[in-house]
């Protein structure tokens, strides 16, 4: 007989891990699937003070939250399958594949919590070794102790971008500028502050053309140039770096492939990153017992990942019992106050937009 | 690069190993991947594809875009950036699509 | 259209000039300068002064005002800001002309009292030497030490980071 639980999160990261506990407070076996040696997601990357209110835990690290989170999981009894990659959704079957074994186990509800995966961006030779995604980098640096260069070009200033420069500095790295291709940086000013009061300088209407180097040492130069409103490259306008790396830092994109799969219905949203799955406020599918959160609905960050995995948590043991409706129905309630309230800036208002387009293309399709 | 120290971090080293890559004996950590281990140790490239040749190394380092395979133990087409590495591992630079030799 | 280098990712002057406290209020004690000049998420700073000094009154998004008469200079918002926008300024009564400010620091090697070290603008330029007066290392920093380090009054506006002479290997 197969393996039998009530929910199975897909997703060990700030979203999986407090929708595993949310739930776990309904009598209800709830597993965690991450496919990596250790849980967390992002956070176990995250070296710098977190963002938020006291609440939701900001001022904490966030390799620190995350072992809050994991804490929070063994109290609750939840089991957390680490190295367990979900290779997809087949009715009420989940397919594992860890390193040595498949297995299949058969749940009642899903939370899908994978997460985003990076971009890449096009120039000349962009598959030269000594390029690295931020989240290589930060992997490399801040799990493994390791690091793969001397001096670093950084390309994109959103948070990310600004973040992982900083990180680089921290490791000893040198970071010879930042490129960002708008006109504006697109990170906070006081972690872009941090970087500038370093001698970092952050270039913006500048994109790299070129890497130059060879097949034995990797990277050995960089190649940007100023771009015009319709981003086309204006002659003349060359700088050359030379460093043995550059890092892309150039944007997110929601890793749904689970979700695509399991068959619920998707919708391209360019203010959450890409497709996204289509979902009602309380963060359920179009599949009655399939349920999301975090970065895979729409690239945001930790806090809000962790109020929309308590509202996914909730919604799925809803679904699985209906014993508790009152007190589960006042709890979404208050989450979604707390959300709202987070997203009410200026850098929430993607989210805002996007997550509206999602809600109402979710009513019109039901 | 190993980071010996850190202003807020501290990296748990565990025991020491020796593996091999192109046959010359390389320093590693018990828990760590082969590319974190090849990286601290200075290697960029770690494949060569098949059509135009051109070298690859580390990209995402997370399983997912396959710019890391390598041949491990002779067994090609090994992702390296989530394989621990282990003490007397033969690890081999990828040339091409990686026949079983 | 040229790029934007000089400017790019720099707090703007005008903001920069009313956060600073005024020459009466320093007088008094000294005072934190509060760097943080957009609508995002984040209030930490408000719970971390013990005099409620600190103030965001709606939601968390609104940006964090200051009430200088209220703020004794403790330091305490300092390292609990994880924007690392909080600065605290003071002068010095027996000798007017020099001054100092405490910055969050998270790098390595940590400094020590009495040390001298270079003094960097917000665009990591030079702009004099000072000597290390202070480095708070304790528990509750969590990492972030706070360093204290002596600046000409004149600078108070424009000093913000250091530079240690001293590298690591
Ligand atoms: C450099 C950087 C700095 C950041 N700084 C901040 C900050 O200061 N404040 C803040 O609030 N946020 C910050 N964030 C954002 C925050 O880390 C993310 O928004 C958050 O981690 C998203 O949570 P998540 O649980 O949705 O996804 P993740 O944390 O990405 O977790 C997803 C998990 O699912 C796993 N997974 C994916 N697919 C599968 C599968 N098929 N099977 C099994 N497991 C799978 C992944 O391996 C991963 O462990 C930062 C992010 C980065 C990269
Ligand atoms: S320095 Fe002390 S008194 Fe002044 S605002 Fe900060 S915490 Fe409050
Ligand atoms: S804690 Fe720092 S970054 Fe956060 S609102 Fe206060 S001053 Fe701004
Ligand atoms: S580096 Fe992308 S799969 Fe290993």
């Amino acid at each position: 007989m197969k393996r039998q639980t009530d929910i199975a999160v897909i997703g060990g990261g700030p979203a999986g891990l407090s929708a595993a506990v949310e739930a776990s407070s309904f009598g209800l076996k709830i597993e965690v699937f991450d496919d990596n040696f250790t849980p967390g997601g992002q956070l176990i990357k995250q070296t710098h003070k977190f963002f938020g209110s006291k609440k939701h835990l900001c001022g904490y690290r966030g390799m620190d939250i995350s072992k809050i989170l994991l804490q929070n999981c063994a109290s609750a009894g939840v089991t957390i399958n680490t190295e367990a990659c979900v290779t997809g959704i087949y009715g009420n079957i989940l397919a594992v594949l860890y390193p040595e074994r498949f297995e299949e186990v058969e749940s009642k509800a899903f939370v899908v919590a994978t997460g985003a995966s990076e971009n890449c961006i096009n120039f000349v030779n962009n598959d030269l070794p000594g390029i690295y995604g931020a989240g290589a980098i930060q992997t490399l640096m801040n799990v493994f102790g390791v690091v793969p260069a001397k001096k670093v070009l950084m390309i994109g200033s959103g948070n990310i971008g600004l973040i992982v420069s900083y990180q680089l500095l921290q490791a000893g790295v040198k970071v010879a500028a930042v490129i960002e291709a708008l006109p504006n940086v697109g990170g906070y000013l006081v972690h872009s502050a941090k970087l500038r009061r370093m001698g970092v300088p952050i270039y913006t209407r500048r994109t790299i053309t070129k890497a130059e180097g060879d097949g034995n040492t990797g990277v050995n130069s960089a190649v940007t140039s100023q771009i015009d409103p319709n981003f086309n490259v204006i002659e003349g306008t060359e700088i050359q770096f030379d460093v043995d790396c550059i890092c892309l830092a150039v944007g997110l994109t929601p890793l749904s492939d689970v979700l695509e799969l399991a068959g619920c219905r998707m919708k391209y949203i360019p203010e959450l990153g890409g497709k996204v799955a289509l979902h009602d406020e309380y963060m359920k599918t179009t599949r009655d017992n399939v349920f999301l959160c975090g970065d895979v609905s729409g690239i945001e960050e930790a806090v809000t990942a962790s109020l929309e995995g308590k509202l996914a948590g909730l919604s799925a043991a809803l679904y699985l019992s209906h014993e508790y409706r009152e007190k589960i129905e006042k709890s979404r309630l208050q989450i979604l106050e707390e959300l709202r309230i987070f997203r009410d800036g200026p850098f929430g208002e993607k989210a805002r937009k996007g997550n509206e387009k999602l809600v109402r293309e979710y009513k019109y399709e039901r | 690069m190993r980071i010996e120290e850190h202003p807020v971090l501290t990296f748990k080293r565990y025991k020491k190993i020796v593996f091999y890559f192109e046959g010359s004996p390389v320093e590693a950590f018990e828990g760590e991947t082969i590319a974190a281990a090849l990286i601290a140790g200075g290697t960029a490239t770690f494949r060569v594809t098949d059509k135009h040749q051109r070298p690859r190394g580390l990209f995402c380092s997370v399983g997912k875009c396959a710019s890391c395979l390598m041949v491990v133990d002779g067994k090609p087409n090994v992702m390296t950036c989530v394989t621990p590495v282990r003490e007397g591992m033969r690890v081999e630079k990828q040339k091409g699509k990686g026949d079983l030799t | 259209m040229s790029d934007n280098t000089s400017n790019s990712g720099l707090p703007d002057e005008k903001d920069i000039s009313r956060a600073m406290p005024s020459a009466e209020s320093l007088a008094q004690s000294p005072k934190a300068v509060i760097e943080c000049f957009q609508e995002i998420p984040c209030n930490p700073c408000v719970e971390a002064c013990p005099r409620g000094a600190i103030k965001i009154t709606e939601g968390i998004n609104q940006k964090p005002s200051i009430d200088h008469s209220l703020c004794n200079g403790c330091s305490l918002c300092v390292y609990q800001c994880p924007g690392l926008a909080i600065f605290v300024v003071g002068i010095d009564r027996d000798n007017p002309s020099k001054g100092f400010i405490s910055i969050p620091y998270e790098f390595l090697p940590v400094p020590e009292k009495g040390e001298i070290v270079d003094i960097l603008d917000r665009e990591g330029v030079k702009i004099e030497e000072g000597t290390i007066l202070k480095v708070n290392d304790s528990k509750a920093t969590d990492r972030t030490r706070v360093v204290t380090v002596q600046v000409s009054s004149g600078l108070l506006s424009r000093a913000r980071f250091i530079e240690m002479k001293r590298r690591t290997k």
